[in-house]
């Protein structure tokens, strides 16, 4: 495989990509291929004008946000490692994983921590609240220019006032999780819904 | 001194030989290459590589593990978010974005149409070699012993085509723009420029099947192509004469195009003409309406694509308004693959490249000719023949502009993605205060 031939970070890799992220090694490949593709620098990592250079990326509404979840806190580049823990919050959860060992650490994409990575997206500064200033600026986000900021901020007081329990105008993540839609996340599938979890 | 003598007459004999292997290598050339292109007649060699080529590729690809290529997208890529049956904002709304935007992460429809294809299985050229490891000793023999045929056989034959095609084009047709413009000289300017693209063919070796030429352009139309590399410009000429239409160059290129337009009217512009659209428009139309002249070749594009795909056409040519030829090339890329990537390689590596691959095979379909109906505006006809071509050749449809290989994207599309998602929820507003 190509990057056996790169850095020692990078072989050591591959073992402990298997164990850790669960990913087969054909979908590894397959991951390594696309980030050198988008790898224009040829550097062995990414940064954010590499992220934006795929235009149905550049296109989404919340594509920043999403991009900046790839870089740890501070940091401008994001190397194969922490490319592949941020894409593997995605990978559906097989059945056989859910009778695994209960004493062993949680899997990336198990549904709790894909809920932190949606809750991430919400709460920018990282203190564990979404406030209504994070939630309006993601709506913002969503919605462009098109909605007045009272509508826009009559939407997120109603939303906050829902899933507030202790009442302190913010929604922490455990307030998050017990959202009523997201108790399983659903998907409309055209006819009936989905459970993305 | 008795050294020096004895090896005299061995370097006459040596220099006999040379001379010898060199006439007939000549004549071969001569006999099997040039006279034939000359009369646009084959003797079947190419097919029959290209028929032994396959049989080659078929044996090393048994030998070759395909490892099972894991199709398993990361995601449960079902189902999309449809907007119109959702009411009011939820905190789940942002799965919608978020999954589409790591789903276009993992793999998008338009970057990966700026790279060549990547192949099933290997051709034995290590410039299509991705993840193909070390198998067996024979494929590595085999391998060896295609480098040395590409490298030591097939290109030195090739670049000495490709010099006599071009010098021949360039003294030939200097030669026919001395003539009094006539029936005579439109004549002998088809047969030079024909003669000379065939030649070129041979150069590359390229092996091409054209289907349908009853509906090969005619004059006073356009024929528009999907564009994939410089080739293509030689592989419809072979077939048909042409008028060109491209900006100047400097350089070689610039003499050929120089010696060019002297036999017949080719649309050259200067580099500041370029830009004035309208200056475009106006030559192109006054072209095409004077019967006499050659139709028109344009590549709508604007940019090399990986032929896996056809991007946006750009509406400049299809606003003219006279009949439009489209034309649908595509390529076997188990052979060579003839995308041409601007950004990694220059003109004459790209060459180079081409004319050290096994050959260049492609298919060409000449489809019927389309003109724009009542109340079409040029874009929509541009896409009406974009999708003809795609059908034909097998291509991807796209919507996204070949410019995006080196420009951004718009911010009218990010604006849009946002209007529909405000329109579903405002919706609810409005119902809301109805109630």
């Amino acid at each position: 495989m190509p990057w056996l031939n790169g850095t020692r970070s990078q072989q050591s890799l591959s073992l402990n990509t298997v164990c850790f992220f669960a990913v087969s090694h054909s979908q590894i490949t397959r991951l390594y291929s696309r980030f050198t593709s988008l790898d224009k620098g040829e550097n062995g990592t990414l940064s954010r004008e590499d992220f934006q250079r795929i235009p149905e990326l550049a296109i989404n509404p919340l594509g920043d946000r999403i991009i900046n979840a790839f870089f740890p806190e501070g940091e401008d580049q994001v190397n194969f490692r922490g490319f592949m823990r941020t894409l593997a919050h995605f990978r559906p959860i097989e059945d056989n994983e859910k009778n695994k060992d209960p004493t062993a650490s949680e899997p990336l994409n198990s549904r709790t921590n894909k809920l932190l990575f949606a809750f991430q997206l919400y709460d920018l500064d990282r203190d564990d609240k979404i406030s209504r200033d994070e939630l309006l600026q993601v709506l913002r986000m969503m919605v462009g220019v098109n909605i007045s900021d009272e509508q826009l901020g009559s939407i997120a007081d109603r939303t906050i006032q829902e899933a507030d329990q202790n009442g302190d105008n913010s929604i922490s993540f455990n307030e998050f999780i017990k959202v009523g839609n997201l108790q399983h996340i659903y998907v409309w599938a055209g006819d009936h819904y989905l459970i993305l979890t | 001194m008795g050294l020096f003598l004895d090896f005299n007459p061995f370097d006459n004999l040596l220099c006999i030989l040379l001379g010898i292997s060199f006439t007939v290598w000549f004549t071969l050339l001569l006999v099997f290459i040039i006279v034939p292109a000359i009369f646009g007649v084959s003797f079947g060699i190419r097919q029959l590589y290209m028929k032994t080529l396959l049989k080659i590729f078929e044996w090393a690809t048994h030998r070759i593990e395909r490892g099972a290529k894991d199709n398993n997208h990361l995601f449960v890529s079902d189902g999309n978010r449809d907007l119109d049956h959702a009411s009011e904002f939820e905190m789940s709304d942002i799965f919608y974005f978020c999954r589409q935007g790591v789903e276009s992460i993992m793999d998008d429809e338009v970057t990966k149409r700026f790279s060549a294809e990547e192949l099933e299985s290997w051709n034995l050229l290590t410039r299509s070699n991705y993840n193909f490891q070390h198998i067996s000793l024979r494929l590595t023999v085999l391998w060896g012993l295609g480098v040395v045929i590409r490298y030591g056989f097939l290109l030195p034959l090739r670049v000495t085509l490709a010099f006599t095609g071009v010098g021949l084009l360039v003294v030939l047709t200097s030669i026919i723009g001395f003539l009094p413009n006539g029936r005579m000289k439109n004549f002998l300017s088809e047969q030079v420029h024909l003669m000379c693209y065939r030649i070129c063919v041979r150069a590359l070796t390229a092996i091409i099947t054209y289907h349908d030429s009853e509906n090969k352009p005619k004059n006073g139309g356009i024929c528009v192509a999907n564009h994939t590399s410089p080739i293509d410009v030689i592989i419809l000429a072979s077939d048909g004469c042409y008028a060109m239409v491209g900006q100047i160059h400097g350089g070689l290129m610039g003499v050929i195009q120089k010696s060019m337009v002297k036999a017949c009217p080719h649309i050259w512009f200067e580099r500041s003409e370029v830009k004035d659209r309208h200056l475009v428009a106006k030559r192109l139309s006054d072209h095409v309406e004077d019967k006499t002249k050659l139709p028109i070749l344009i590549f709508p594009e604007g940019t090399c694509i990986n032929n896996t795909s056809v991007m946006m056409f750009k509406k400049g040519s299809f606003e003219i308004g006279s009949t439009v030829y489209p034309v649908a090339i595509k390529y076997d890329p188990r052979f060579g693959d003839a995308f041409w990537n601007s950004s990694q390689f220059g003109m004459v590596n790209y060459l180079l490249r081409m004319m050290s691959s096994w050959a260049i095979v492609c298919s060409v379909w000449y489809l019927p000719p389309m003109t724009r109906e009542e109340g079409e505006d040029a874009v929509q006809f541009a896409n009406r023949v974009k999708a003809a071509i795609a059908r034909q050749g097998g291509l991807v449809d796209l919507l996204w502009d070949g410019g995006l290989k080196r420009g951004k994207v718009k911010d009218t599309f990010k604006e849009e993605q946002q209007k529909l998602y405000s329109k579903m929820l405002v919706g609810t507003q409005e119902d809301r205060s109805r109630s």
